[in-house]
C-alpha cells in the first residue's frame, strides 16, 4: 500500500512532513491536506518545450511533473483540449483578448474530470486496490466509471440522489456499481469518508486525493502550451471543491521555476452560482474560512457547501489580485446559450457559471478588455440538457412540400418581428 | 443526559481503538474539554495551538454540521450522535493496516 519514488511525495501543506507515496489525503497530525511535492530540479532538462512537444497530444506529454507511478504505462488519450479565442463571445461582453479552454470535449467522459482520474486511477494500481470509487456530483462518476472499465478495476460510484438523469446513465453504461444517496453532495461525501474508513477501496477523491488533484495541473500546462509558451493575465476558473483554480496556478508557477515560461503574476478569478457560493462569499468578505451552504442551484457540478479547498483557494484568489464572483440560475441558463451561439460550444451549467461571471468581470471592469484571459470550461452540455428545458420549442412538424416551407419561415418571422421592433423602441 | 460521540479511525487511534463513547458534555467546548481530561492524546490531536478545534476537522451533531446550528453556543440534548470527522479525510483503512506496519512509526 505504498510505492517509493524519488521525483515525488506527499507533504502536509502545512505542517510540511512528508509521507512518502500512500493512500493518505490528509496529515495524520493537523489535519491539512496533503499535497504532492516534486523535486523540481531532478525534472529540470527532462521537462522542456523540446520534450513536451515530441510527446503525444494529450495529457501524457506532461508525465514529468505528474505522479505516475513508475512502470505504469498511460494508453488513454486525456486531454489536450482546444484553446479558442473567443472574438464573438468577446464582442458581446466586452472583451478583446478573451480564450475559451475547451474541457467540454475531454476525451474520454467530456469533463475535465478525465484528466484528474486517469491519474488518479494510475496511483490506484501501484496501491493495489481492486475497486475502486469516488463521491461525485456527476462529471467525476462518469470518468471513473469509464476509465475504471478500461483498467479492468471495479467501481462504487456514491452520487446525490438528485442528480441529472444523463449523468446518472452516464456512470452506469460502464457497468459501475453507482449508488443513489438521499443529501446533498456533502452529504454524499461525508459518507465517502466513513466508507473510506472500513473499506479497502482507492476514493480517487478521498484517500487518492492528493493525486487525483495533480491531474488538473494540466489545464494550466495546456494553456500555456497553446498561448505560444506564455501565460495569461488572468484565469476565469470555475469553483466546486476549490481544487481546479489552485492547480493551474500550481502548474504555472512550476513552469516559471523551470524556465518554460517568462514570470507573470496571473490574476485568478473564482466563479460559482450563488445558490452554492461560499469561496465566492468568502474571498469577497476576506475570509481565510469558509461558512458552509445548503446548495441551491442548478449548477449542481459545482453544488458543494463545504468544499474541502475551499479556504485555500479564496486565500489563493486575493493573493494574486483576482476576485471571485456568483451568478443566479437565470444568469447560468443565459451563459450556457451565450457561449453556444457566439462560439458554437455547448457547456454544462458549470460552463454557463463561468461565462456569466466572466461576462460580469468584464462589466465591472475587475478585467480590462484587452488584457489576455482564459475562461475555463470543464463540461459538457449533453449532460445537463434539463436545465434548459423550456427555453425552445421543437416547432410544428412542417409538410415536406416547399410552399408549406415558405408559408411556415413566414410565420415564424412574422412572430418574431413585433419583438424585434419592441426590443427597438425599449432601447 | 448523554450523547454518543463518534470518532474515525484517524483519532480512535488516541483513544485505544475506541471508536463510540458516551459523554454528558452540554456543548462542543464542554466536550472538547472532557477528552483533555478523559484522552489527553485525542485533546492534543484535535486542538490548534489555540486550545480550538483544528480548522480541518468537521463536527455533525445528527447529521447536521455544527456550523449551522449555532456552533460552540449550539446545546447537546439527550440521545445526540456527535461525529468528528476530518474534512479532508481519507487513508483510514490503510491507515489502520499501517498501524502495524512501517506507518505506524508516521503516526506516533
Amino acid at each position: 500500500m505504498e510505492y517509493s519514488c524519488n521525483l515525488y511525495e506527499l507533504r502536509c501543506g502545512e505542517c510540511g512532513k512528508s509521507y512518502g507515496n500512500r493512500p493518505l489525503s490528509a496529515c495524520p497530525d493537523c489535519f491539512a491536506p496533503l499535497e504532492v511535492q516534486y523535486d523540481l530540479e531532478a525534472v529540470r532538462g527532462v521537462f522542456t518545450r523540446e520534450n513536451i512537444a515530441a510527446g503525444p497530444a494529450n495529457i501524457w506529454r506532461y508525465k514529468a511533473l505528474l505522479p505516475i507511478p513508475e512502470g505504469f504505462a498511460p494508453d488513454l488519450p486525456v486531454g489536450f483540449t482546444p484553446l479558442l479565442r473567443a472574438n464573438n463571445l468577446g464582442k458581446r461582453i466586452g472583451a478583446t483578448n478573451l480564450y475559451v479552454k475547451n474541457d467540454a470535449v475531454c476525451f474520454p467522459t467530456l469533463s475535465f474530470k478525465d484528466r484528474v482520474v486517469s491519474v488518479a486511477l494510475a496511483n490506484a494500481r501501484a496501491f493495489g486496490f481492486t475497486t475502486v470509487g469516488c463521491s461525485s456530483t456527476g462529471n467525476l462518476a462518469n470518468s471513473v466509471a469509464a476509465q475504471a472499465a478500461r483498467l479492468g478495476l471495479d467501481a462504487c460510484i456514491l452520487v446525490p440522489a438528485d442528480l441529472e438523469a444523463a449523468k446518472i446513465l452516464n456512470t452506469q453504461v460502464y457497468g459501475a456499481r453507482l449508488v443513489r444517496i438521499d443529501g446533498n453532495y456533502d452529504h454524499v461525501n461525508r459518507l465517502c469518508t466513513q466508507i473510506a474508513d472500513e473499506y479497502n477501496w482507492g476514493f480517487v477523491n478521498v484517500n487518492l486525493r492528493p493525486y487525483y488533484a495533480e491531474g488538473s495541473k494540466t489545464v494550466g500546462y495546456e494553456i500555456a502550451e497553446q498561448l505560444g509558451w506564455k501565460l495569461p493575465d488572468n484565469i476565469v476558473c470555475p469553483m466546486a471543491g476549490g481544487s481546479l483554480i489552485r492547480k493551474i496556478r500550481k502548474a504555472f508557477k512550476e513552469l516559471i521555476a523551470l524556465g518554460l515560461v517568462e514570470p507573470k503574476e496571473v490574476r485568478f478569478f473564482g466563479a460559482q452560482a450563488t445558490g452554492c457560493s461560499p469561496i465566492s462569499h468568502a474571498v469577497k468578505q476576506g475570509w481565510d474560512y469558509i461558512e458552509p451552504q445548503r446548495p441551491n442551484t442548478i449548477a449542481r457540478s459545482l453544488a458543494i457547501g463545504n468544499p474541502a479547498d475551499g479556504p485555500a483557494a479564496a486565500k489563493m484568489i486575493r493573493e494574486t489580485g483576482g476576485w471571485a464572483e456568483d451568478v443566479s440560475d437565470v444568469e447560468i441558463v443565459s451563459g450556457i446559450q451565450e457561449l453556444a451561439e457566439t462560439e458554437g460550444i455547448f457547456t454544462e451549467t458549470a460552463g454557463g457559471v463561468t461565462t456569466a461571471v466572466t461576462a460580469r468581470l468584464y462589466a465591472h471592469g475587475r478585467i480590462s478588455l484587452d488584457e489576455i484571459t482564459v475562461s475555463v470550461i470543464t463540461g459538457n452540455g449533453l449532460k445537463t440538457t434539463d436545465a434548459l428545458e423550456g427555453c425552445f420549442e421543437p416547432g410544428i412538424a412542417v409538410k415536406p412540400k416547399l410552399a408549406a416551407f415558405d408559408e411556415y419561415l413566414r410565420s415564424l418571422d412574422a412572430a418574431t418581428e413585433p419583438e424585434l421592433a419592441y426590443a427597438g423602441e425599449a432601447r | 443526559m448523554s450523547i454518543k460521540v463518534t470518532l474515525p479511525t484517524a483519532l480512535a487511534r488516541h483513544t485505544g481503538d475506541q471508536k463510540t463513547f458516551t459523554s454528558d458534555a452540554p456543548n462542543l467546548p464542554g466536550l472538547l474539554a472532557e477528552f483533555d481530561t478523559k484522552f489527553p492524546a485525542l485533546s492534543a490531536n484535535v486542538k490548534d495551538e489555540n486550545g480550538r478545534l483544528r480548522k480541518f476537522i468537521n463536527v455533525y451533531v445528527n447529521d447536521e454540521d455544527i456550523r449551522f446550528l449555532g456552533g460552540d453556543a449550539h446545546a447537546f440534548e439527550d440521545g445526540d450522535e456527535v461525529m468528528l470527522i476530518p474534512s479532508i479525510a481519507g487513508g483510514c483503512c490503510t491507515q489502520r493496516r499501517w498501524l502495524s506496519l512501517p506507518y505506524g512509526d508516521l503516526l506516533d
